[in-house]
């Protein structure tokens, strides 16, 4: 057994929320310089090169990245010997989410209620997913998810009937459908199997990989690149303004599912494909 | 390069094509959701609006706080597709003839701005640090209550954009990517 006083959570936390909206992970700032080369559009290789510098100006300067800094998507990977101490896990988290988006300058994004749409004004509840595994180590990642990506994601219920031809026709027909909206180039993570909200927790985790980075599986890793040609072939571009390179990555997870069953989710992310993570 | 100072009439909106880069100076005002919201409602009832929209421009953005000898934080567009609902009013009654923001518009807005004479303009999503440079002067005008989606009064000085929609209905988005559809 391993105490972890709740509090270390919150400076963690606090420090991941500034962290990851203003710095651009190296893998994704390594496939948009690549992006810059690959592109055939005159305009689509000038704005990927706004994207690396707004990239660069936000590291040095230490501001956001993008002005929708999210809202706080915490994933925490819990040894089973871990107990926590000194208060509430949840509770712990949000004070950091607290002090992170105040301390970092940070938008507050977060309505109280679907309906009546009142800012809590400090970012808070963080949204968390917990996964119990061996060992007595605490992982956390935080990954900022703003709207313009978020809102172009899909997930439908397929039929085993329907197949990998299914699966692609499906992302790319969700991808042409978001077309300029979600601020391409894009990463899209593709969750396959198991129940309804597998699919959906999937197809997030899948943007964590870092980008690029095939599936293990070569027939998954054959479906990832045969989706990434079909999305690349819309012409969507750059900001949708017209180009070869729409996406920087497919990235699809797979999980046992149903004998009757082909649940399927597309979660689209932007370019600014922010996490940061800590390991206590 | 073309070059808009705010506010702007309907000739000079007429002289922009889509696909034209333009660098604009000048007053613009910012709203997003909820802040359409608001000012349809007070539309709708009657009522006056808290600035006057004539021949001005929207920016589509919620930016983020200042940071201490910061004008304003980062500051890009948000989706635009969002304001949809509410566009039509603001440009046949508010008499709005320009917005900033980014991606798709629906028909019944390029309908509207056809009508009257309004521009959208594209701002690169994602490049929030970068645009929030052009920022001289950022106050809050109206719904303070509504925090980052607030009426802020900006001062922006040679803010880069492309003409998206034209006021012939001419869509950039949708000639580009034609040309490079597989």
């Amino acid at each position: 057994m391993r105490e972890i006083p709740v509090s270390k959570v919150t400076d963690a936390v606090e420090q991941l929320c500034i962290q990851a909206a203003n710095r651009l992970p190296s893998d994704v700032l390594e496939r948009l310089r690549w992006a810059k080369e690959a592109e055939e559009s005159e305009v689509g290789r000038e704005i990927i090169g706004l994207l690396i510098e707004n990239a660069e100006l936000a590291r040095s300067a230490e501001v956001p990245i993008c002005q929708d800094t999210g809202v706080a998507i915490v994933f925490l990977e819990v040894g089973q010997d871990v107990h926590f101490t000194g208060g509430s896990l949840q509770e712990a988290i949000d004070e950091g989410v607290r002090r992170g988006y105040s301390r970092g300058y940070l938008r507050k994004s977060v309505v109280r209620d679907p309906f009546d749409r009142k800012n809590t004004g400090d970012n808070t509840p963080a949204i968390v997913h917990t996964c119990i595994v061996p060992g007595d180590r605490l992982k956390i990642v935080v990954c900022p998810k703003g709207t313009g990506s978020e809102n172009m994601s899909q997930l439908r219920m397929m039929v085993p009937a329907d197949g990998k031809r299914g699966v692609v026709d499906f992302v790319v027909e969700t991808v042409s459908r978001a077309g300029s909206n979600p601020c391409p180039p894009i990463i899209v993570g593709v969750g396959v199997g198991g129940m309804m909200e597998t699919a959906a927790l999937l197809a997030k985790k899948a943007l964590l990989r870092p980008v690029g980075q095939h599936h293990p599986d070569p027939e998954v890793e054959k479906l990832e690149s045969e989706i990434l040609e079909a999305v690349n072939n819309t012409g969507i571009g750059p900001q949708g303004l017209g180009g070869r390179i729409t996406a920087l990555a497919v990235h699809v997870e797979t999980h046992p599912t149903h004998i009757g069953a082909l649940p399927v989710a597309v979660n689209i992310q932007c370019h600014a494909a922010r996490h940061a993570e800590i390991q206590l | 390069m073309r070059r808009i100072t705010t506010p702007f009439d309907k000739s000079q909106a007429r002289s922009l094509i889509a696909g034209d880069r333009v660098l604009i100076s000048g007053v613009i005002y910012t709203a997003r959701d909820a802040a359409h919201k608001r000012m349809t409602e007070a539309i709708a009832a009657g009522q006056p609006l808290p600035v006057d929209l004539t021949d001005q421009i929207i920016y589509y953005v919620g930016p983020c706080p200042a940071k201490p000898g910061q004008v304003i934080g980062s500051a890009g567009p948000t989706t635009s597709g969002r304001m949809d609902a509410y566009t039509p009013a603001m440009l046949t009654q508010a008499g709005l003839r320009g917005m900033i923001g980014k991606g798709k518009r629906s028909q019944a807005v390029k309908d509207a701005m056809k009508d009257v004479a309004a521009v959208y303009f594209l701002a690169v999503g994602g490049a929030g640090a970068l645009l929030a440079q052009r920022i001289r002067k950022a106050e809050v005008v109206a719904y303070p209550d509504l925090g980052p989606e607030a009426v802020y009064r900006l001062e922006v000085e040679h803010f880069p954009a492309i003409v998206g929609i034209d006021t012939e209905g001419r869509d950039v988005y949708e000639e580009g990517q034609k040309r490079y559809k597989r």
